[in-house]
Parts: C-alpha cells; sequence; structure tokens
C-alpha cells in the first residue's frame, strides 16, 4: 500500500514538472579564473546552483596565451562552450562575425532585474548597434605605481594629480640613479601604452566614426619623440637590452624602478612582495588626462541549445552579490557594478594607500580603436613603432608607414 | 605456398600498416586536403565560409608582408644551410677517426637533436641574454662587448641561426657517419699505394663518394629550414621589428591570430609550391652530377 503510494506520487511528481526530469548543464569557458582563482569559480558555481535548482554549469580553463586560439577552435569545430569569456577587443570581433546571442529580449524579459547594477560605461562596451551582446564582468586600468622610499631618498617630491609629463620627466632625472642601477621611469614602447599615451597629449589613432586615419598627426609624432626620448636621450627609463628580458614589475620589485605605469593587476601582487613603501597616483599626461580601461565580459554562444540557462549563469557571475563578494575578497579584477557599497570593501584595503585612484582613472578613461582587423592593427602599428625604438626609422616616418598599414585594414 | 597465401599477406599488412595509415589519412592528409579547398575561401574560423576563388593567391603574391617574411626565410636558410652542412661534414670526418671516447662524443652531439625545440630554444635565449648571458659574458673576457642579440633587428636573426645550427648538426653528422662508412676501404689502400694523402684523400675520395649523401641532407635541410618556425616563436615571435619574422610564423599569424585562415591556407599553398620547385630543381642538379661522374 504505502509502495504504490510512492510510486503513484513519483509518477505524479514526473508529470507534474517534466522540466526537472533532467538537469541543462551550461558549459563554461574562462581564462581570468585560471590558474588563480579556481576556488572562488568553484564557490561562485556552488551558489549559483543553490539558487537555481536543475540548471549545472561545468567549466574549463585555459591561460590567457592560449585561451582565444582554443576558443576560436571549438567555435569553428560547431562546439562552442554555451557561455564564454572574452576581453573587450574580442568581444569586437567574436560580435562582428555573429558568434553571440543577442541578450537584450532575455533582459527585457527578465523580470526584476535591470542592468542598472552594472556600471554603464563598462557595460556598454559589450553593446553593438544597440544590442546587448555580453554582459560586463570586470575592468582593470592602469595607473602610475612609484617606489616612494626612491623618493625620498632622491628628495623629490610625490606625484600629485595635477604632474605633467614635465614634473615627471624633471622627477625621473632626479631619481635615475646608475650607479645603482636605480631607473627613474617605466612605461613600455609598444601599441597598447602608445594609444593611452597619445591620449594624454590630445592625439588618436582613428578619427571618432573609425573612417579616418589619424595616427601621423604632429601631437603624435611629438608623443612618440618623448616616448622614445626617455630611453634614449633622458636615459631615465632602460631600453630592452637594459632590461635583458626582465619585467618591468619584477625590476619595480627589486626598487630598481621608481614610476613605473602598470596595471592594477599588480596591487596584490607588489603589496605582498615589494619590500619598500609605495602608491599609486593618477598618470601625468601633456595637455589632458588619459587611463587606459580594459573591460572583460561574458557572452552567450549564438548556437548555444540552452541560451535562457547560460544567460542565468552570466547574470550571476557578473552582478549576484555573492560573486562580487567573492571577487573582491579575492582580488580577481574588480567587478564593474555600479553599487558603491559593494567595492568597498576594495577601497578598504590598506596598501597601497590611494587606492581611490583606481577609481578615478575611470573619468578619463580611454577605450581601444577596435576595428575588426584589431589583431592585425596591433601588429602593424606594434611593428612601426619598434622600428622607431630601435632607431631604424624617425617617429614620423614610422607613424607615416603605420598609417599606410592601417589604411589597408579599414 | 598454399593458394591463401597472398590473401593473408594482405591481411597481415592490412592490419600492420592500417592503424598508422589512418592516422596519417587524419592527421596529415585530410588537413592538407582541406587547406587546399580553405585556400578558395575567406573562412574566419567563426562564422560562414564564403568563397573567393584565386584572391588569396593573388594577394600573397603582392603582399608586402609575405614577401617580407620570404626574404628572411631566405636569410634564415642562406646562414643556416652552408653551415650545418659544413660544420656536420667536419664533425663526422672526426668523429670517423679511431678517437678516445668516440662514442661518447657522438652521442653529445646528437643529444640537442633528441631535445624538445621550446627547451633548445628558452635555453638559447638565455645564453643570448644580453645582460646576463654566458654568450656576451664569454665574449668579455676577450674584450669584445657582445650585441643586443634577441633584441637587436641586426643580430636578432644571427641568433635564431646559431640556435638551429647547434641542434640540427648532430642529425646530419650521423648521416655523414653513415656515408663516410659506406665508401669501400679499397679506394683509399689505392690510393695510398699511389702516394695521396690528406687534402687530396679528402678532395679526391671522400668528398665525391658524399655526393649523395651531401644532396640528401641538403634536401631534407633546405624543406625543413624553409619551415622554421618553433625556435622563431619561442625566441623572437618574428620580432624586433619584424626581422625574424618567417614565411610559417606568418601563416601561424594569420590563421589563429587574424581569423584569415583561407589566406593561411593560399601562403602554405605558395610555400609548398616553392619547396617543391626547389627540391625538383635539386633533384635535377643531383641526376645531372651523377651522369657526368658516371
Amino acid at each position: 500500500m504505502l509502495r504504490r503510494t510512492f510510486t503513484g506520487l513519483l509518477l505524479a511528481t514526473a508529470l507534474v514538472t517534466p522540466a526537472l526530469a533532467e538537469d541543462v548543464t551550461i558549459k563554461y569557458f574562462t581564462f581570468s579564473a585560471a590558474p588563480n582563482y579556481l576556488k572562488e569559480l568553484d564557490a561562485t558555481i556552488a551558489a549559483f546552483e543553490a539558487e537555481h535548482p536543475g540548471i549545472k554549469v561545468e567549466y574549463e580553463t585555459a591561460g590567457w596565451d592560449a585561451y582565444f586560439t582554443k576558443l576560436q577552435t571549438v567555435v569553428a569545430a560547431r562546439q562552442a562552450p554555451d557561455a564564454f569569456e572574452l576581453n573587450y577587443e574580442n568581444f569586437v570581433t567574436y560580435a562582428d562575425k555573429g558568434a553571440l546571442a543577442d541578450l537584450t529580449p532575455l533582459i527585457a524579459a527578465d523580470t526584476g532585474f535591470s542592468t542598472d547594477v552594472y556600471n554603464p560605461t563598462a557595460l556598454a562596451a559589450f553593446a553593438q548597434d544597440g544590442k546587448q551582446f555580453g554582459l560586463v564582468e570586470s575592468f582593470s586600468n592602469v595607473v602610475l605605481f612609484y617606489n616612494k622610499d626612491l623618493f625620498d631618498k632622491a628628495g623629490v617630491a610625490y606625484p600629485t594629480a595635477d604632474w605633467t609629463w614635465t614634473e615627471e620627466l624633471e622627477a625621473a632625472q632626479k631619481l635615475t640613479d646608475p650607479a645603482n642601477g636605480v631607473w627613474g621611469d617605466f612605461a613600455p614602447i609598444q601599441f597598447w601604452e602608445f594609444y593611452k599615451t597619445i591620449a594624454q597629449n590630445g592625439g588618436s589613432i582613428l578619427s571618432p566614426d573609425k573612417k579616418t586615419v589619424t595616427i601621423d598627426s604632429p601631437q603624435n609624432i611629438e608623443t612618440l619623440t618623448w616616448m622614445i626620448d626617455k630611453v634614449n636621450k633622458y636615459k631615465v627609463t632602460p631600453s630592452d637590452v637594459d632590461m635583458a628580458g626582465q619585467s618591468s614589475e619584477d625590476l619595480f620589485k627589486a626598487g630598481k624602478i621608481a614610476m613605473l605605469r602598470t596595471g592594477i593587476w599588480l596591487l596584490g601582487d607588489f603589496a605582498a612582495n615589494a619590500p619598500f613603501k609605495w602608491d599609486i597616483a593618477l598618470e601625468p599626461g601633456k595637455t589632458q588626462k588619459a587611463h587606459h580601461f580594459f573591460a572583460n565580459g561574458v557572452a552567450v554562444s549564438a548556437t548555444s541549445a540552452h541560451p535562457a540557462e547560460a544567460y542565468q549563469w552570466i547574470k550571476f557571475l557578473t552582478s549576484s552579490r555573492a560573486a562580487v563578494d567573492l571577487r573582491i575578497a579575492a582580488g580577481w579584477e574588480l567587478p564593474a557594478v555600479s553599487d558603491a557599497a559593494a567595492v568597498q570593501g576594495y577601497l578598504d584595503q590598506p596598501i597601497p594607500e590611494s587606492r581611490e585612484v583606481v577609481f578615478q582613472a575611470l573619468d578619463t578613461a580611454v577605450v581601444p580603436p577596435v576595428i575588426g582587423n584589431w589583431n592585425q592593427l596591433t601588429d602593424a602599428v606594434g611593428k612601426e613603432l619598434e622600428a622607431a625604438k630601435l632607431g631604424q626609422k624617425t617617429p614620423e616616418q614610422a607613424l607615416k608607414d603605420a598609417k599606410v598599414a592601417i589604411e589597408a585594414l579599414l | 605456398m598454399s593458394p591463401a597465401a597472398p590473401r593473408q599477406k594482405y591481411l597481415a599488412l592490412a592490419v600492420l600498416l592500417g592503424p598508422s595509415l589512418a592516422g596519417m589519412f587524419v592527421f596529415l592528409m585530410l588537413p592538407v586536403a582541406s587547406s587546399l579547398v580553405l585556400s578558395f575561401s575567406n573562412w574566419d574560423l567563426i562564422g560562414e565560409i564564403q568563397w573567393i576563388g584565386l584572391d588569396n593567391y593573388v594577394a600573397a603574391l603582392g603582399d608586402p608582408v609575405v614577401l617580407g617574411a620570404l626574404r628572411n626565410t631566405l636569410t634564415y636558410i642562406l646562414g643556416y644551410l652552408p653551415a650545418t652542412v659544413g660544420i656536420a661534414l667536419g664533425l663526422a670526418l672526426l668523429l670517423n677517426r679511431r678517437i678516445r671516447g668516440r662514442v661518447v662524443f657522438r652521442a653529445i652531439y646528437f643529444v640537442p637533436v633528441v631535445t624538445s625545440w621550446v627547451a633548445v630554444s628558452l635555453i638559447w635565449k638565455w645564453l643570448l641574454n644580453p645582460q646576463y648571458g654566458l654568450v656576451n659574458v664569454a665574449l668579455g673576457w676577450f674584450g669584445i662587448k657582445g650585441p643586443g642579440w634577441l633584441f637587436d633587428p641586426q643580430w636578432a636573426m644571427t641568433g635564431v641561426i646559431l640556435t638551429s645550427i647547434w641542434k640540427d648538426i648532430g642529425f646530419v653528422t650521423v648521416i655523414y657517419l653513415a656515408g663516410l662508412q659506406d665508401i669501400p676501404e679499397h679506394l683509399y689502400e689505392a690510393a695510398a699505394l699511389d702516394g695521396v694523402t690528406g687534402w687530396q684523400r679528402f678532395w679526391h675520395i671522400t668528398f665525391p663518394m658524399l655526393v649523395p649523401t651531401t644532396f640528401f641532407v641538403t634536401t631534407i635541410s633546405l624543406i625543413s629550414s624553409f619551415q622554421v618556425f618553433d625556435q622563431v616563436w619561442v625566441m623572437t615571435q618574428g620580432g624586433p621589428a619584424g626581422a625574424t619574422s618567417v614565411m610559417v610564423e606568418l601563416i601561424y599569424k594569420n590563421a589563429f591570430s587574424y581569423y584569415r585562415m583561407g589566406y593561411a591556407s593560399a601562403i602554405s599553398w605558395v610555400l609548398f609550391a616553392l619547396i617543391f620547385a626547389v627540391t625538383i630543381a635539386q633533384h635535377v642538379l643531383q641526376k645531372r652530377v651523377d651522369r657526368s661522374d658516371g
């Protein structure tokens, strides 16, 4: 009797809730979690699965260097994961090629959810032609790191927000100490540094409509000359041969670089491993301020069999309080949420003192001038910048040649 | 012999060769055929395939980047091939003598051949480090200030070539050793009776007898040096300022970084045609040399 009732109950349950009969499994592919934040990812997934019974998340990871080769291979093989991470630049490529699902209808149908939870600038980066093709997951930027001990030793005042390149160079010259192998200033001479630095002098690579190439403007020539002069003329920045394959962050940690323009992803490393006092400041500009802005987003594959469930997962990953708290606590980049209270934990960490600079820098953020042939553009321009850096071409000639190369790609 | 024997023989052949033939079909023939087909398309790996006829080939032959990579590849071959073959021949002559520890030396010269390219490239990257590398330190003992090697566009290709020579001479040496052992001893005995010694012995007996071996190693090395990639990718990624950008590196970048699989396939086939033509030319030359000898 009891058994019959039980069987009947089971049957009834199966008939009433067919959706629960089988779990939906979402495949997720990520680079930012590997290898340091797998614990946080596991915890985020556990929280998600507890809140969404019937949806399971399986993930695969790849390091940054291999991630995009792997991703395009599985996409080409028509085996794209349901959801995957994309940095802003690659997002544009994938969205252009129609590989991403349009999330706009899913967001519209999602009652009780508003995209106001995201930082609007950061979210807008993952939209195209008014359609939301991804949700913004995190952002990072680049600021000026400086070694306070070296400044004190040289008797130079710390950088302030109103410094320009002039004050920076003066300080760098006083800080440079060849006898002890100390360099005053460092910024790499490569594509990413270039598009930001030219913005500090009012320049750009492309016109706002991305139709005209403006890379060889007089102020850009002046900017590139300045970047190279710091190495060759003023000798406040080490050359590639001087650095001999050592990274600028290692030299900074060794107390060999006084001022370093680099990313906030190094805050944790420096806080743990730099045996001296240091802080961060806004970058000096020439005519205006400009700071890098890098964003990662998560998108749903256009070929996913479960776009609705995949959307639930990426929404949770990017905006839920549980995920945001896990991120902040671990220093796993910065969640791009609009709620100031949510990121308070980030500001409260003691080292470095001026953490608010990270958010101040967002006011003068420049995004890379991404076009369809983005990787070709960065390689072609990078090669010309390298030729100028190595003295094979004048800055003027290098930028003229870069212009020709970009025009062929547009 | 029973009439079943041939059938059994074919069965044995199928069983024994089947797995490797299947592997070759799936992992070599199929991709080769696909790349030929794709070379007529503008496939970007992600979107749909569109057929564009010979456009990729036309573009490739007029592309200054492709021509630059071809020029760098030829520079590499010019630096690498004669030195490798020459040094290997010298080593083979030395290792063919009855010297103490001959087996040990032979093994030592062969070790780099069986070492992975990535490991070799990383080690040489350190050896060639301008500040801390052993090469520049050693040059410093003689009062020579070493160059920036991989950071200097004038020297980067030389660094790559040195690495490649170091890795490959062992292989060529072994083939030369085999060639040397095939030279009949009586030729030297007869020459000795005629009073031939030293250099003449090499020039009139050893070298002519090694011509087939030389053709073989030159062909093999030429084919592989047209395809130089691993060491370039690990050591310089084609830099600085494109000084070591070579054909296969360009193919890789187009396929996996620029989303231009069709164009990358077309460049591959241009490279294949080039290697094929050079190999045929060598073959014809060898035949002519053989005939003039006989």
